[in-house]
């Protein structure tokens, strides 16, 4: 090898990541394991639990690909990380790297003989996939918004970081029942905390006449097959009491949960079962057990020490502002809490960024953040906060040149697709390019500036399994197959109304539309909207107003809306339209097929 | 006596730091595998400019003698061979050369783009040129025909396909398996350090007994780099099938893909 080096140092204020999640063994472990397996010397089962428990996914139709799913707590992702992220795509993965809904990074398409070199390289950079998957408790998120959103209490970064150190390879969560998620948010309008299994949202009250931190807790929400709005624990949960809570939460849906139908075992069927009442009490009464056995032994170890924020480059002001730069500005970018400040939101499509995307993002991070580091966000979406409000321009103009620098983060114009039939076992139809087709659409027809359609969502998922939230969208889809004679054709059902904040509801299903119709019906819907709105009327409250019934003049019911939209959904024959019977990115013809899910291990 | 010849071939890769000394001791002839326009604007010194391009036009192995022995090649000169293409190229024209007989070649470990950016020296001169004699001493043993795959596929040989990760599971020869050539190259080497190549390939239950069949795409570039790769690691059965999927396809053989789904999606660009 040759003794001189291209590595050159790299200036040393830059913030690194302040926990290591890693542990190489593991990676190595790994390896060992698939030589057994690939020996015959362990079951396709107990290697399956292995894997997933590892991190590493099946991926459609084969096990001899992973999904490697890279945790990423609270979604804070360092400059180096990314780089080794991308580093990792272009060797073990297809060059690509996707987040997803939940503020992971996920690689597809890794060979199952790499995934210990790609968990090897994470090891260098302090991040692991280890409980991303499996029966065990995922990712904990917080919201990108933390810390600088001007609604929330207080910044509950510190809070999920601890908790997240806190669990990882925890016995206690090795083997549960089935997956665990645990979503903490800023306050109530951004955030997920109503459809996780725990949800916390900061709180402040008077005890004594002293302000004290604590949360709101909810438990037993979630989305899937069957989908459940979590319940408020209590009124106020101090923030002593917060371990003491997610610990008797796990241990009661450890020692309840079902253990014998897949189909609901995830806690918010149990919940659902044995009702609220009764589940709530079980959780307070464990909660005093808890507390009185356990609270000398351990507390959660919040690293509250404030952080030094860099000081980034001033810029001189560009001569004049770059193209498209105020339509970005108006959708992609927010004001922080703390003056001088702004967050900016990247437009990717269904999550998907490039290796090059990835070092470009790492570099922008520390020419333009004083935290030094991104965040990925709960929307398939990548986070810049602390940017100086007069970098915005520069910002822009390095997105642009890897074309990051579209508009829409913020609007509808911003459409989850989950992986569909890119990689996903269950999936019936591929959603994830639908999600990319109807966001360029939007884009082309400048949607993203219609205020009216700002505070709305699309969100797609190509199964009825809700990875791509679909029921919480104010317009939702899930993929399906239909059938003409004997003809299959790719079919979503449409789902309207759905909403994950404060007053958190599912979707409410509308009708079927075919994959080839999605478009034009969502364009038909705006284009409804536009003719029945009230004056200041956005669409997602038409929605609801329509949903309760109490819409009009034209358009009362979501029937009305059944029934305007009826003559655009008709199939055709497969003869006066070949195309109807052929999904996106494929050339035949459409067969819905499916392999064994691997969400349920 | 074979041992011997074995350890001189055995020099897969020249680090920056031996070629330099040996291009002041004018014990060593350098291939330069870019573009004639590229070369033109600078190159490491006394380097031939040996486009790509020229060896593909015919890579018969008369025309390749020819090539070398106007280069001024013997059979006992040193020859090492870069490009600005992560190893591939240069691969190419390395292999060549040991398949018409010439023992003595090796790649750069870095590419001309890396040596620039480590300050080394350039050069705008063109050396001249002294014909030499050399001998043609064809090296079958390191090269695959389509005919040859599927029966050594059957009596255990592993067939490598270089190509990316798409564009393998698109559509592959039956049975083969896949190392992107992303694989084999480091931040800073056209390969990684032999440590590192050795686990990738035992992560695959490959020994260094096996007999393996490197392929890629058209012209056996990627997989020259995936030739390299695995001798450097030790193993000693390795055959390129230098005229690679393109041929394959060509000669309708049978083609395997990962069906029923959509992965070109997942990109994003």
């Amino acid at each position: 090898m040759s003794k001189t080096s291209l590595s050159q140092s790299k200036p040393d204020n830059l913030p690194k990541p302040k926990i290591n999640w890693a542990k190489v063994e593991e990676a190595e472990r790994f390896a060992e394991m698939v030589k057994l397996f690939r020996q015959g010397k362990i079951n396709r089962d107990d290697f399956r639990r292995f894997r997933l428990q590892n991190g590493a996914y099946g991926s459609r139709m084969t096990d001899d690909y992973s999904m490697i799913r890279i945790k990423i707590p609270a979604g804070e992702v360092y400059p180096e990380q990314l780089e080794k992220i991308a580093e990792l795509s272009e060797s073990f993965s297809i060059g690509n790297a996707h987040v997803s809904t939940r503020q992971n990074f996920q690689l597809h398409w890794v060979a199952l003989e790499d995934v210990s070199e790609v968990m090897r390289g994470l090891s260098e950079v302090g991040l692991t996939s280890r409980e991303a998957c499996g029966n065990s408790i995922r990712n904990v998120m917080c919201s990108p918004l933390a810390g600088i959103c001007p609604d929330e209490i207080f910044d509950p970064t510190p809070y999920a970081i601890a908790t997240a150190r806190f669990l990882l390879r925890n016995p206690m969560n090795q083997s549960l029942p089935r997956k665990f998620k645990i979503n903490f948010t800023c306050c109530e309008k951004h955030g997920m905390a109503r459809i996780a299994d725990i949800g916390l949202i900061p709180y402040k009250v008077e005890v004594n006449g002293k302000l004290q931190n604590g949360f709101k807790i909810f438990l037993g929400g979630g989305l899937g097959a069957q989908s459940f709005v979590a319940h408020q624990l209590e009124e106020f949960t101090p923030e002593e009491d917060l371990l003491y809570t997610i610990i008797s939460v796990v241990r009661v849906y450890d020692r309840m949960g079902n253990r014998e139908n897949m189909a609901r075992n995830r806690m918010r069927y149990l919940v659902n079962e044995i009702g609220w009442e009764k589940f709530q009490n079980i959780v307070l009464k464990e909660r005093a057990v808890v507390r009185a056995t356990q609270s000398v032994v351990i507390k959660l170890e919040v690293d509250k020490t404030p952080e030094v924020l860099r000081k980034v480059s001033i810029s001189s002001e560009l001569p004049s502002h770059p193209q498209g730069f105020s339509r970005w500005i108006k959708s992609n970018v927010m004001k922080q809490k703390q003056p001088g400040y702004s967050v900016a939101f990247l437009t990717l499509e269904s999550g998907d960024v490039t290796a090059n995307q990835l070092r470009v993002i790492a570099d922008l991070a520390r020419d333009f953040s004083a935290e030094g580091r991104i965040r990925n966000g709960f929307a398939q979406d990548i986070v810049f906060r602390w940017v100086r409000d007069e970098d915005l321009p520069k910002l822009y103009a390095g997105l642009l040149e890897v074309g990051l620098a579209n508009p829409g983060s913020l609007t509808m114009a911003s459409v989850i697709g989950c992986s569909g039939t890119t990689s996903c076992n269950l999936a019936l139809t591929n959603s994830h390019r639908l999600a990319k087709e109807v966001q360029r659409k939007f884009l082309e027809l400048k949607l993203d500036e219609d205020d009216d359609l700002r505070s709305s969502t699309i969100k797609i998922s190509g199964c009825p399994n809700s990875c791509g939230q679909h029921e919480i969208a104010t317009i939702g889809f899930y993929g399906g197959g239909g059938r003409l004679g004997k003809d299959m054709y790719p079919l979503y059902t449409m789902q309207l109304g759905g909403r994950a904040d404060e007053k958190a509801m599912l979707g409410l299903t509308c009708m079927k539309v075919p994959a080839k119709r999605v478009m034009p019906t969502i364009l038909k819907i705006v284009e409804i909207f536009k003719s029945e709105k009230r004056d200041g009327e956005t669409l997602d409250s038409w929605v609801h107003r329509v949903i309760d019934g109490n819409g009009g003049p034209n358009v009362k019911s979501l029937n009305d809306i059944k029934e305007s939209l009826k003559s655009a959904v008709v199939a055709p024959t497969i003869d006066q339209d070949k195309d109807f019977y052929v999904d996106y990115g494929n050339d035949g013809s459409y067969h819905a097929r499916t392999g064994r899910g691997e969400c349920a291990a | 006596m074979c041992c011997l010849s074995k350890e001189k071939t055995a020099r897969i890769t020249t680090d920056a730091d031996t070629l330099r000394s040996e291009i002041r001791d004018k014990s060593i002839k350098v291939l330069d595998i870019r573009k004639e326009e590229d070369y033109k604007q600078g190159h490491i010194p006394e380097a031939i400019n040996f486009p790509l391009s020229n060896l593909l036009a015919d890579d018969s192995p008369d025309k390749v003698l020819q090539y070398t022995q106007s280069f001024g090649i013997e059979d006992e000169t040193s020859v090492v061979v870069y490009d600005d293409t992560f190893g591939a190229l240069a691969s190419r024209v390395a292999w060549t050369l040991q398949y018409i007989g010439h023992e003595d070649v090796s790649l750069l470990d870095i590419t001309y783009g890396a040596w620039r950016r480590l300050g080394l020296e350039t050069s705008i001169e063109m050396p001249s040129l002294n014909k030499k004699t050399h001998s043609l001493k064809l090296q079958p043993q390191i090269l695959a025909a389509a005919d040859y795959l599927m029966p050594a596929k059957e009596k255990g040989a592993v067939l490598v396909d270089n190509r990316e990760r798409l564009n393998f599971l698109e559509h592959h020869i039956p049975g083969a398996i896949n190392i992107p050539y992303r694989m084999l190259g480091s931040h800073q080497n056209i390969l990684r350090p032999k440590e590192e190549l050795k686990r990738l390939i035992q992560n695959r239950n490959i020994s260094t007994g096996s007999e393996v069949i490197t392929y890629c795409g058209s012209v056996g570039t990627l997989s020259g780099l995936g030739y390299y790769a695995l001798k450097s690691i030790g193993l000693d059965n390795v055959k390129l099938y230098v005229r690679s999927f393109k041929e394959w396809k060509s000669l309708d053989k049978p083609i395997e893909k990962q069906s029923d789904a959509n992965y070109w999606d997942l990109s994003a660009e």
